[in-house]
């Protein structure tokens, strides 16, 4: 069991990453960071290697100074040569994770692969972090943290529109180095947690699930801390529990598994919201058409007390289950009352829902005809969608726009408005 | 870079310093002439706008009004200052496509936006802002849609949003690129009748505009643009056939190549 000052240090690198990683992702910059971080390993084999030193400090130097070299190899590449950036970054991104990796072989062969603990950045390992280790990646997060915080103003503003933000004065050079700094730091912490090849994972999978729970930018930067904290939480006490587990590999599962879960269940653009209001709109565009139908044959004959949808060509191709689950909860919700067996006739609320899908129907038919000079036979399949998605304001639009029409083109009578509308 | 007759403008009675000056300005990318030799004054209070065909540099102009392209050679002096000292007193509305409306934003905290100019940096906005924020957006008429994600609006809402931002800054010069491009016609006439009333209290607009049928009863001024500056003044003296078939024809190739050649040279790439 780990103890509680890990557990603090790696929910503040967790939060730290995802707020910057979120900006990175407004920006989509989420790939920079990724090379940022494979830039890094041959810095740390370097930094090594010239110093004889292992204690972190120098080590991440080392890696910021290789992430430096690179992201500025990156600007020539895009600058001088025709490359995109993609390509730029995954040029950079490759030279440099290879000599990293060449380095980091001839290092072990000299001095004994357990013996430097380096081979610790490529996958993260978080078992092992001293107390000074701690401390500095816990300074480091909060120093993010309070960056972030601070110029919250200032970073969105960039983000959205980083011209707009220098003609009111705030400095586009400035802030998008100070970004790059802030992505330069997330970098540096996830190395040691989530190592070298799934830093990307730490930076851009926080800010990607929060951001199906959320359309405001506060909130998602509450989300993406809060996943990142409970993500590195989360992935370290599960790879304690497996022997000779990396860290990086467990923290990015339990991440995907967030990102995953969001992408179904997130209320801003999550499919399960998605299909559950699309499945009620069917539902409903069921249930009106059920009255709509009775409606019509009410009109069709008005002596007789009930009517059955036996007759209406759309029942007749649907199975009969179907009928009698729309019948139930039409008679549940009080729209339709029996009126003999297997006749029903519309209750007083279903009355009013019927005149205004009917009259939605009958006037955009009329609208079609005579402003989109549509022939008759063109009109219903339209007017069979838009009956069910008039607002009440729109509908009056409409019938104000077309003079309040008496006849559709069919020459059916078109119902008068009512007071105010209800839904089925 | 500064010749002779680059010097400093003297300083000339503040009341009768123009919004707009612009001096022989010349912007180039990547050694591609943008806008070549321009000369412009424009007069304090009118509604004025800049046309000429695709690529013929209106939006660099405007971004060289307020810093966002350096110039290769000349000066413009906004209210006889340099752009960057007075930044309060300009606002700008870029081209509506020029942002992610899939950023995580309601359209409040878009127009709230229009305040960070005068809150400097780490202030929040606080109640007097957002105040000031509903009252712009009652003006465009979204005061109903605050709370809407950005991302859900129409093309024409988006531009009202851009419109409130701009109008948050209180400033008294308006630079807005393609304001009317892509909207419907109630936002149209929604923006043409702020910006009216606008050039009403003396503020002084310059719009970007790509329509030339609707410049004629709408605006006071045109500038004609094409690569260099072809007319300039009021729309029934500026915008004549003759300046429309330059503008428009072509005629202006061997120039364009002239201007390429020239400044290839001096950056040292032939």
């Amino acid at each position: 069991m780990p103890d509680w000052t890990l557990l603090v240090v790696l929910a503040l690198l967790g939060a730290a990453t995802g707020l910057v990683g979120t900006f990175a992702f407004l920006r989509r910059q989420s790939l920079l960071s990724d090379t940022l971080a494979h830039a890094a390993l041959p810095g740390i084999c370097l930094a090594y290697w010239w110093t004889g030193n292992k204690s972190l400090a120098v080590l991440l130097t080392g890696a910021l100074a290789a992430g430096l070299v690179g992201s500025l190899w990156h600007t020539l590449l895009v600058q001088t040569t025709r490359l995109k950036t993609e390509a730029a970054l995954g040029v950079v991104l490759c030279t440099f994770f290879a000599a990293g990796i060449v380095l980091l072989s001839l290092l072990q062969a000299h001095a004994g692969a357990s013996q430097t603990g380096l081979d610790r950045f490529i996958y993260g390992q978080v078992a092992y972090l001293t107390d000074e280790q701690m401390l500095v990646l816990g300074a480091v997060s909060l120093a993010l943290i309070a960056t972030v915080v601070v110029l919250y103003k200032e970073l969105k503003l960039f983000c959205f529109d980083p011209d707009y933000g220098q003609t009111l004065g705030f400095s586009r050079r400035f802030l998008s180095l100070l970004l790059s700094t802030l992505l330069a730091g997330a970098v540096i912490l996830s190395l040691r947690s989530t190592g070298v090849v799934l830093t990307v994972a730490l930076l851009a999978g926080p800010a990607a699930a929060a951001r199906q729970w959320s359309h405001r930018l506060g909130l998602c930067l509450l989300g993406a801390a809060f996943f990142g904290a409970s993500s590195c939480i989360a992935g370290a006490l599960l790879s304690f529990h497996i022997p000779q587990a990396a860290t990086g590999p467990a923290i990015v599962l339990v991440l995907s598994a967030v990102v995953a879960l969001s992408i179904v269940c997130g209320p801003a653009r999550g499919w399960l919201w998605h299909f559950l209001r699309s499945w009620r709109f069917r539902r409903r565009v069921e249930y009106e058409n059920a009255l709509a139908d009775l409606f019509r044959l009410a009109e069709a004959q008005p002596e007789a007390a009930g009517f059955s949808l036996e007759g209406v060509a759309r029942w007749q191709q649907s199975p009969a289950s179907r009928k009698r689950r729309v019948l139930r909860a039409l008679v549940q919700r009080g729209f339709i009352e029996p009126a003999e067996p297997h006749r029903w006739r519309l209750t007083h609320a279903g009355l009013r829902v019927a005149r205004r899908i009917v009259r939605g129907h009958r006037l955009w038919e009329t609208y079609l005809a005579q402003n989109l000079h549509l022939p008759a036979d063109h009109l219903h399949r339209d007017a069979e969608a838009m009956e069910h998605v008039f607002s009440a304001e729109t509908l009056e639009e409409l019938a104000r726009g077309l003079q309040y029409p008496a006849h559709d083109p069919h020459g059916h009578a078109i119902p008068p408005a009512e007071q105010e509308g209800q839904d089925a | 870079m500064s010749m002779p007759t680059d010097l400093e403008p003297k300083q000339v009675h503040p009341v009768s310093v123009p919004p707009v000056e612009i001096h022989d300005l010349t912007v180039a990318y990547h050694a591609r002439p943008v806008l070549w030799d321009i000369d412009l004054t424009v007069p304090e209070g009118k509604l004025v706008a800049v046309v000429g065909p695709n690529g013929a540099g209106k939006t660099t102009l405007l971004k060289a009004l307020i810093g966002l392209v350096p110039w290769a050679s000349g000066w413009v002096r906004l209210f006889g200052e340099p752009p960057d000292r007075v930044r309060g007193r300009v606002a700008y509305i870029p081209q509506r496509a020029s942002v992610d409306w899939d950023f995580p934003a309601t359209v409040l905290d878009v127009v709230l936006m229009g305040t960070y100019g005068r809150l400097g940096w780490i202030r929040r906005p606080g109640c007097t802002e957002k105040a000031q924020a509903l009252s712009c957006l009652e003006q465009v008429g979204m005061a109903a849609f605050t709370r809407r994600q950005i991302g859900q609006l129409s093309g024409g809402q988006q531009q009202r949003v851009f419109m409130a931002r701009a109008l948050v800054q209180q400033a008294d010069l308006y630079l807005l690129d393609e304001p009317l491009a892509g909207v419907d016609a109630a936002t149209e006439q929604t923006i043409l009748d702020l910006l009216r009333s606008l050039r009403d209290q003396g503020k002084t607009i310059l719009v970007v505009h790509h329509d030339l049928q609707t410049v004629a009863g709408n605006f006071d001024w045109v500038v004609v643009l094409n690569l260099r500056l072809l007319a300039a003044g009021p729309v029934e003296q500026a915008l004549t056939p003759q300046v429309l078939r330059q503008a428009y024809g072509g005629h202006l190739v061997i120039l364009d190549h002239a201007a390429h050649v020239r400044l290839r040279r001096e950056q040292g790439q032939e």
